[in-house]
């Protein structure tokens, strides 16, 4: 849930006295292959030419990966959904206009135009996906899973939503209306999911340890109070 | 385009099989690749449509083939290319071998934390809406050969406008480079019934974010 810095231990490359001449900082060759492979080289030629040429700074790409890696996440969202189960009034902002609602709160940083969030309800339940290629909520989620970025994910969401919930082990009632946004312009949207039973006293930072992911992306469920470690 | 990438409705691609603990990047390369495609769009060549246009007209085999960051990356150097920012005999060598061309702007890694916040879409309106929410609309039956926002599988469908979402950047004019032209963005709901015929789900609404231009009175 939380964006954890993580340690690359899939990764195979990058790693020190490569020839852009200077320290990333970083240590990623855990694997024993020093060999890059096409794809790594490619992409490390691209950047040597982007650099030489004066386009690029790596150590801004350094900062932008790190923010990525360990700033930018789904944290963002679920302080963001945990503020809406705790407040109503700011719940109703949200749904209004949500760019506006988290910017005007000035705790939950800033995002910038065109989000909108919906809410599930047991009668209408919605769920994200991007058709046409992987447009997703950055500021509020963090850069979007293989399977958001998927074929499997893209084709069926809209025809078989309920098949794809399946996937992801949720089966809502029957009776309950699935509502499938394609995210087909500059609009992003989140999901807000129906807040737990049992967490009436809870408060806002507890609840948001039970908001994950998939649940403001439309395809889990929040962790229940059991499924935590925190008091009940 | 009628391409790979307008997958809405497809058949065949299998299970969603999400991976569990998934790392931001999988390896090194692919954050490269993100954050280069992040800083160029500051050069002022091109913007977010533009590159989308770009990874649509990769090969369907490709597309379909290889990873999303190598889409990513065969995208930006096909565009670095074709505006001739770098050319084919530098990125073979791995070196700059000819002048830089000039760019808008060079991000310094003290900029990040400023431009990493989204640029806005919205614009100024040049006409009034032409719907409203409550508007029955169809959308039009189009198949143009350039980048378009309108998914095949939401094409000459009856739907209701449920939302307007202010006046933005237009997808179909920029590729063309025909300028922003902007227009007035609506969230527009289909029964799934009118999407996928009589053995659609029951209980199923799909919308799209639909550019004006792609709709008419229903």
């Amino acid at each position: 849930m939380a964006n954890e810095p993580h340690d690359h231990e899939h990764d195979h490359g990058h790693s020190h006295g490569h020839e852009h001449g200077h320290d990333h900082g970083h240590d990623h060759d855990h694997s024993g292959n020093s060999e890059l492979t096409e794809q790594q080289a490619r992409v490390r030629a691209l950047e040597t030419v982007l650099t030489e040429k004066g386009y690029i700074d790596p150590t801004a790409l350094d900062r932008i990966v790190q923010a990525f890696e360990t700033k930018i996440g789904p944290h963002i969202g679920a302080r963001v959904v945990a503020k809406a189960w705790a407040d109503p009034a700011f719940k109703q902002r949200l749904l209004d206009d949500a760019t506006k609602a988290i910017n005007e709160d000035g705790t939950l940083g800033r995002v910038s135009d065109h989000l909108i969030a919906v809410e599930n309800t047991p009668k209408q339940r919605h769920m994200i996906v991007c058709t046409l290629c992987s447009c997703y909520p950055w500021e509020v989620l963090g850069l979007p899973p293989v399977w958001y970025k998927s074929a499997a994910y893209r084709s069926r969401s809209v025809i078989d939503p309920r098949g794809v919930l399946k996937d992801f082990g949720v089966a809502p009632p029957a009776e309950t209306e699935i509502r499938v946004w394609d995210s087909t312009a500059e609009t992003r949207f989140i999901v807000i999911p129906m807040r737990p039973a049992g967490t009436e006293s809870w408060d806002e930072e507890q609840l948001a340890e039970l908001v994950t992911r998939d649940s403001m992306v439309g395809t889990g469920e929040p962790l229940r109070p059991a499924q935590t470690d925190k008091p009940q | 385009m009628n391409g790979v990438h307008d997958m809405g409705g497809m058949h065949g691609f299998g299970p969603v099989t999400p991976e569990k603990d998934e790392p931001v990047f999988h390896a090194a390369w692919e954050g490269r690749v993100f954050a280069m495609q992040r800083i160029s769009g500051l050069f002022g060549y091109w913007n977010i449509d533009i590159g989308r246009a770009a990874v649509e007209k990769l090969p369907p085999h490709i597309y379909l083939g290889v990873t999303y960051y190598e889409k990513w990356h065969r995208g930006l150097e096909a565009r670095l290319l074709s505006f001739g920012l770098v050319s084919d005999d530098e990125l073979q060598a791995g070196h700059a071998l000819h002048p830089a061309k000039p760019i808008k702007r060079r991000l310094a890694s003290t900029d990040v934390d400023n431009a990493m916040q989204r640029g806005s879409y919205y614009r100024q309106e040049q006409a009034p809406a032409c719907f409203k929410p409550g508007d029955k609309v169809r959308t039009k039956n189009i198949n143009p050969t350039s980048h378009t926002r309108l998914p095949r599988y939401a094409r000459d469908r009856v739907g209701m406008v449920e939302a307007i979402r202010g006046c933005h950047v237009y997808p179909d004019s920029v590729v063309l480079g025909k300028g922003e032209d902007p227009q007035w963005l609506y969230t527009v709901v289909f029964d799934g019934k009118e999407l996928w015929g009589p053995d659609a789900a029951a209980g199923l609404k799909v919308s799209i974010e639909a550019f004006e231009p792609y709709l008419e009175p229903a």
